[in-house]
């Protein structure tokens, strides 16, 4: 399979990866190649087989409705990019 | 004591042969000295871990002392541990200093372990020659020109180089064991849920699990005692009866059933290292194991299907990277989007976006059906042949890499040669067993071969004592580069 250079913006966009015109024809002709090798599972039957999500099939515990982490926000907010008050800062959204 | 086994290190610092403060300065100071060639090791902390020594020698003082008390470990820099900066490998998280301890962190602080030190990695474990790492490529301690895998290529090095007594890993498609074969050394990824991924940074979560990288299969039976367990903070942690992986080391391989799947001892081995193998299961023989012939009908479809699972999973994990709350931001941005948009392409190195190009071109909006459930539904197909093989067999063998290990750059240009360096362990992770990578041997340019050794579900006290018994009448995995 080979994927346009609107497909490959598309995802950038998607993903939130800036990308300039040389990095986007890179990622086109490493992306085709690796899109031919993941081709190869097209021919397999697969009608009536379970997907299968994960390792073990478990079902996810539940556990009682109570306070199990202690109040850490200065810890956390002490490795932010840019915080004030007790806030996270990024550039203003809303007018 | 370099040579020491883990067992033997314990041993000489409970009878204070050795303090674990001197063992700790021995291996600082081989660090010091060693890693500006090897580029083992991203980070370490010479005040920190001779505090923990400290505290150790009082634990051995008061004869408090558990087994790995006193012992300097490396840690994958994958792992959080408080304090410590924890990078990934990646420019994203070159700041980062944890805040928190991951679960194994955790597990051998209160062992009184000593955390030597913070191994280099592909980023975001995305690779399997360690050369994806922001803070470059590791040297494979046996050829200085060659990679020593990935993507706990850092930790494998160490453990070769003497650099450490024993190292931590993670393994998503083959990390522990590809660079464990690459670099002549013994690892173990267990099954699925046995070791919790609490504080362990997230690539493919239905996938990833921690494991020990060390000199023998005995050394990681040790490790693996401390690090498995239930962990509530881990969804996927299994609650299990604590067990002794080492319990079975000694039991007679006679009668043991080695089941050999014909897919990988097909093209595209390399025939030194098929050579290896072959010599190693004539070695199984003569230890009283049969072999049997088996066949894993869909594990060529391992590695599209894995390409497929990983990426999404990744591009789901690594969208936490924002630039808002943790992590790099980029220096200059007009508005919020770009920030984003700046702050990741800066901050991750190129597989790494093209593994998230990847991952979310097969989760949008069209290609959902097509690519993601077809590779979820192959991977139920794969699963299965692992479950018929094993009505036949105790264990399967094979090689753990197809080639010994490859030039700096020979695999630079072409991801997909890449992805193939895995073809052989991809397969386990999809099926959540576990599997272990032993040394067997030397093949072309004199680099080290690596035995494949897969067990069923929980079957890791088996696997151990499959290669305890090898390496008791063989002598591959004592031998050193260094």
């Amino acid at each position: 399979m080979s994927l346009s250079t609107d497909d490959v913006q598309k995802v950038a966009r998607l993903a939130r990866l800036a990308m300039n015109d040389d990095e986007i024809e890179a990622a086109r002709s490493q992306l085709s190649g690796i899109f031919q090798l993941i081709e190869e599972m097209q021919a397999v039957d697969t009608s009536g087989i379970e997907p299968m999500s994960h390792a073990q099939d478990l079902t996810q515990r539940l556990r009682e409705d109570r306070v199990t982490e202690p109040d850490q926000r200065e810890l956390f907010q002490s490795i932010a990019p840019q915080v004030s008050s007790g806030l996270y800062l990024v550039p203003q959204v809303i007018e | 004591m370099l040579n020491y086994s883990l067992k033997q290190m314990g041993a000489a610092l409970r009878a204070k042969e050795i303090s674990s403060v001197e063992l700790t300065r021995l291996y600082l100071e081989r660090i010091a000295a060693h890693n500006p060639v090897y580029n083992a090791y991203i980070t370490t902390d010479e005040k920190t871990s001779l505090e923990q020594a400290c505290l150790a020698d009082e634990m051995l003082a008061k004869g408090e002392a558990q087994p790995l008390t006193g012992i300097p470990i490396a840690q994958k820099d994958i792992f959080c541990a408080k304090g410590w900066r924890t990078t990934c490998g990646s420019r994203m998280l070159s700041d980062f200093i944890a805040p928190y301890d991951a679960h194994v962190i955790e597990q051998f602080n209160k062992a009184g372990a000593i955390n030597l030190g913070k191994t280099n990695m592909d980023e975001f474990a995305m690779g399997s020659s360690n050369e994806t790492s922001y803070f470059g490529s590791v040297r494979n301690p046996w050829d200085q020109e060659r990679v020593p895998g990935g993507s706990s290529g850092g930790a494998a090095a160490a453990v070769a180089a003497r650099l450490c007594a024993a190292a931590t890993g993670t393994d998503t498609g083959g990390s522990i064991r590809q660079p464990a074969a690459l670099c002549g050394i013994s690892g173990i990824k267990p099954t699925y849920g046995t070791v919790s991924r609490y504080g362990m940074i997230a690539f493919a979560s239905s996938l990833d699990q921690a494991g020990p990288m060390a000199r023998s299969a005995e050394d990681c039976a040790l490790l693996l005692n401390l690090m498995t367990g239930f962990d509530e903070r881990d969804s996927t942690s299994l609650q299990r009866e604590k067990e002794d992986y080492a319990r079975d080391l000694d039991q007679p391989l006679k009668g043991l059933r080695i089941g050999l799947p014909k897919e990988f001892f097909a093209e595209g081995l390399s025939s030194d290292v098929a050579s290896r193998v072959e010599e190693a299961l004539s070695e199984y023989r003569k230890l009283g194991a049969v072999t049997v012939d088996i066949s894993l009908p869909n594990s060529r479809l391992a590695v599209p299907v894995y390409y497929v699972l990983a990426p999404a999973e990744a591009s789901s994990n690594l969208s936490r990277y924002d630039g808002v709350r943790y992590g790099y931001r980029a220096p200059e941005y007009a508005d919020l989007s770009e920030m984003y948009e700046q702050s990741r392409s800066q901050g991750f190195g190129a597989e790494v976006k093209r593994r998230i190009m990847i991952g979310t071109y097969v989760l949008s909006h069209g290609y959902y059906d097509a690519y993601y459930l077809q590779a979820q539904k192959i991977r139920r197909l794969i699963a299965q042949d692992f479950a018929e093989a094993f009505k036949s067999c105790d264990v399967i063998m094979g090689p753990t890499s197809p080639s010994t290990s490859f030039r700096l750059g020979e695999k630079g240009d072409d991801p997909v040669q890449m992805y193939l360096s895995d073809i052989y362990t991809i397969a386990v992770n999809l099926a959540g067993l576990p599997g272990m990578s032993i040394p067997c041997g030397f093949g072309a340019n004199n680099m080290p071969a690596g035995l494949q050794i897969i067990g069923n579900y929980f079957d890791e006290a088996r696997m151990l004592n499959v290669a305890h018994q090898y390496q008791l009448a063989t002598d591959w995995h004592s031998r050193s580069p260094v």
